[in-house]
């Protein structure tokens, strides 16, 4: 298989080599492996519908950056009044819908009136927990005020399920979204591909495609070839890690490793004996050797963690050192614990291959300490309700791939069984704090006790491995939110 | 026959109506809320209530068994969970890419192994039948998935005649279309078609033994008129038999084939709803292909008394 892939690449290679280059695109096919359910971003949890709306379409008062940084969007400045509850946006004018009608601060009072609404539906409702009120002073300023301050409340705006829709289309949004965004959707064939369409009446940068269509390749084998036939121009998540380094070496293409917020982790249900015994967890965390973890299901690619922060985040404290690999330390943990001769548990595993493949390996790993798993794989729709829902479970693995949600540990009820009061009260805190330095103090105090509980085996921050046409420029190298954003994307020549 | 025919006709619906509360209960018991799987991680217990009361999911079982089942009788399958949109228009798009899919592989199959089956009969035992059996053997053995794979290399990536995948909708043109079709078929077919030149050859050599066989050629017809107008016609039943079975394996059994060159077909469709608990799409459809293949498999029973006249007055 794999000598045959390399012969017809070879040839496909040679083939390709004697077409000529012609005049700049302005067209994009880009992959994507998952169909979103529907594209309305304020409706549902699928990071597919963020990969194809995302700023493309739809705007926020701010937006995320490549980086993770907090940019004006819709909001051109803003002020914050110096008890940190007030925020006065001032927003864009000359802004348009793509269905023809103005944007003004009614849309934005609507937006977000309607997301925080008790029968909201919105998935991610904890983003606008804090406001009190919201009030249009002109049409083109909005004074938002606050229960109290909340240091992340520019960044929580920028998040897709925070996007401005208009009242007369909001409830359309799912078939036919209507934004304000440099691209307007023009056609969604289901089960195979979305196309948008350049919007002639954007109000910002002009971009330099006139047409991009998200392709659904839903079977990570078949990437490759998408790529090679010149069907797919661009994966910006490229599903298939092992075939990573084939198409490194071919000059037609780039190979963009980047960092995402996605901890990957072996989480424990700490509430269930034995796992409430700390001398237990911090045997696990020795037991595990994050290097094989990460040679074996993300092809070497992963970036170790030890705590739950992404190591390209500000915030990030570097625990890595403090559970090194040690199968000594761990057997002597467990005969501390009142386990020499370990204890059974089960391993129940999502689909994606980081949990199927990294699980094989975490299970050989635990039983050179004496832990004997048992590896249970499930569906997504079982793993929500058996692991997530009702915490039926013993360990499992699964990446975490909101941005910035350490606070998951402080949530009662969470599936972690986690309850620690002195880390509630940091993330507490944390909500309270605008001051940036502080935030940083306190999101590394945070970090340690994690790390210090061995709450669960931080493993690695999942690595996004973008694959593009080598003329093809402007997509991110990072996910600090699972996006797409085409509007700095252009073919060179 | 009317008799006969009235018979299967009860026998189908009842089937139907069995097939229906299968159906509905075995998508009960497998575990998953929609609600949830909707909302993810970050949703709170409250606002998955919320939403499952919206969906209608907190109604009583027989309720919305009762529901559903009688929205099908009106021919209304509901709205799908995820996509909002009423599932028979989802099944209307799918089923332009799934059902000319399966009529070109079954076409194809039944080309290629016919004459297949009828050399190799006629060659028993010879280099030919030999060489035609073996591939046949091969041809059965290997995955489809891998088979449509090396095709894609071949014939998208290396010569590239045909699209890697992908469907550009009829709209696009019937050649565009037929061209994304062709190589998802072939991979379809050519396992079809070597099971099936297997049957017809076991089944004609089994004809050839026949004493009538002996009588034609003593007469003096020439061995190919025996072998086409006496011998293939006898040994049409179990051939038929086969097709009927693929027929219905082709049009429910694509999910691999639809998958690999990223078609939106219902066994994507399928696939997908399965995954995402959209169990009105899971359930409608299901009950769909059991129609088909009720459907089917009357009409086989239906050409059996065409080609073997015995059969229509003996009912």
């Amino acid at each position: 298989m794999k000598l045959w892939k390399t012969i017809l690449t070879a040839a496909a290679l040679a083939l390709a080599a004697g077409t000529s280059a012609f005049a700049a695109r302005t067209d994009l096919v880009i992959g994507v492996t998952l169909e979103p359910p529907h594209l309305d971003p304020t409706a549902g949890a699928a990071a597919a519908i963020d990969e194809v709306l995302y700023a493309n379409v739809f705007e926020g008062l701010t937006r995320i950056g490549p980086n993770g940084e907090v940019l004006p969007d819709l909001a051109e400045t803003w002020t914050i009044s110096d008890d940190g509850k007030v925020y006065t946006f001032k927003l864009h004018t000359g802004v348009k819908f793509h269905d023809g009608t103005d944007f003004n601060a009614d849309d934005v009072k609507f937006s977000l009136d309607r997301a925080r609404a008790e029968d909201s539906v919105n998935a991610q409702k904890g983003l606008f927990a804090a406001i009190d009120t919201v009030e249009v002073v002109d049409p083109a300023t909005l004074k938002i005020t606050l229960k109290n301050p909340q240091g992340s409340f520019l960044y929580n705006m920028g998040w897709g399920d925070a996007v401005i829709v208009a009242p007369e289309t909001a409830d359309t949004n799912k078939e036919k979204p209507i934004g304000t965004g440099p691209f307007k959707f023009q056609n969604w064939a289901k089960g195979s591909s979305i196309t948008l369409v350049k919007s002639d009446t954007y109000w910002g940068a002009p971009v330099s495609l006139d047409k991009a269509e998200f392709r659904i390749v839903p079977d990570a084998a078949a990437a490759v070839p998408a790529l090679l036939s010149g069907d797919v121009q661009a994966f910006p998540f490229f599903p298939d890690l092992d075939s990573v380094a084939q198409v490194q070496g071919d000059p037609r293409f780039k190979v963009v490793i980047g960092s995402t917020e996605g901890e990957t982790i072996l989480s424990i249900n700490s509430k269930k004996p034995p796992f409430d015994k700390l001398q237990v967890r911090q045997a696990i965390s020795f037991a595990l050797d994050r290097k094989a973890i990460i040679d074996g299901a993300s092809a070497g690619l992963g970036v170790p963690i030890g705590s739950h922060m992404s190591p390209a985040s500000k915030a990030y404290v570097d625990l890595t050192g403090l559970y090194p690999h040690n199968v000594d330390k761990a057997r002597e943990l467990l005969k501390e614990a009142g386990f020499e001769n370990g204890f059974k548990a089960t391993l129940k595993l999502p689909p994606p291959p980081y949990a199927r493949l990294g699980g094989e390996i975490i299970a050989s790993q635990l039983r050179d300490v004496g832990i004997e798993l048992e590896i249970v794989p499930v569906e997504w729709a079982q793993w929500l309700d058996q692991v997530f829902t009702k915490k039926d479970y013993d360990l499992t693995i699964v990446s975490h791939t909101e941005p910035n949600d350490i606070d998951i540990y402080s949530r009662k009820d969470y599936y972690f069984n986690y309850d620690n009061p002195a880390f509630d009260k940091i993330i507490a805190g944390l909500n309270l704090t605008s001051d940036e330095a502080k935030r940083m103090t306190l999101l590394g105090e945070a970090q340690k006790i994690l790390a210090d509980d061995a709450v669960v085996g931080f493993l690695y921050e999942l690595p996004k491995a973008g694959v593009w046409d080598a003329k093809l420029e402007g997509l991110w190298e990072n996910a600090p939110i699972q996006a797409n954003d085409l509007t700095k994307v252009k073919w060179t020549d | 026959m009317t008799a006969y025919l009235l018979k299967r006709l009860a026998i189908a619906l009842a089937t139907l109506a069995l097939a229906s509360m299968v159906v509905f209960a075995v998508l009960e018991i497998i575990p998953g809320d929609p609600a949830r799987l909707m909302l993810g991680l970050n949703a709170s217990a409250e606002q998955v209530e919320l939403l499952r009361n919206q969906m209608g999911l907190d109604a009583p079982l027989a309720a919305r068994y009762l529901r559903w089942a009688g929205g099908l009788l009106s021919l209304d399958f509901g709205r799908s969970y995820t996509y909002s949109v009423p599932v028979i228009d989802l099944v209307r798009e799918r089923v332009v890419v799934s059902l000319p899919l399966a009529l070109i592989a079954l076409a194809l199959s039944t080309v290629i192994a016919i004459p297949v089956g009828l050399f190799s009969a006629s060659r028993r035992g010879r280099a030919g039948d030999t060489i035609a059996m073996g591939a046949a053997q091969l041809g059965v053995a290997v995955p489809n998935f891998w088979f449509a794979l090396m095709l894609i290399y071949l014939f998208a990536v290396w010569l590239r005649l045909v699209p890697a995948g992908g469907f550009p909708g009829w709209s696009a043109g019937v050649w565009p279309a037929l061209k994304s079709l062709l190589l998802p078929a072939v991979a379809l077919a050519l396992p079809q078609a070597a099971i099936l030149a297997r049957v017809t050859r076991s089944a004609l050599i089994e004809v050839l033994h026949e004493d009538y066989i002996r009588t034609a050629r003593a007469k003096g017809l020439p061995y190919r008129a025996v072998l086409w107008r006496h011998a293939l016609r006898n040994a049409m039943i179990p051939v038929l038999t086969i097709l009927g079975l693929q027929f219905a394996f082709l049009l429910a059994g694509t999910i691999i084939i639809e998958n690999i060159f990223y078609l939106p077909g219902l066994g994507r469709l399928v696939f997908q709803a399965i995954t995402q608990r959209d169990l009105i799409v899971v359930e409608s459809v299901v009950m769909l292909l059991v129609a088909a293949v009720i459907a089917v498999n009357l009409l086989v029973d239906l050409s059996y008394a065409v080609v073997d006249p015995r059969l229509r007055s003996r009912q």
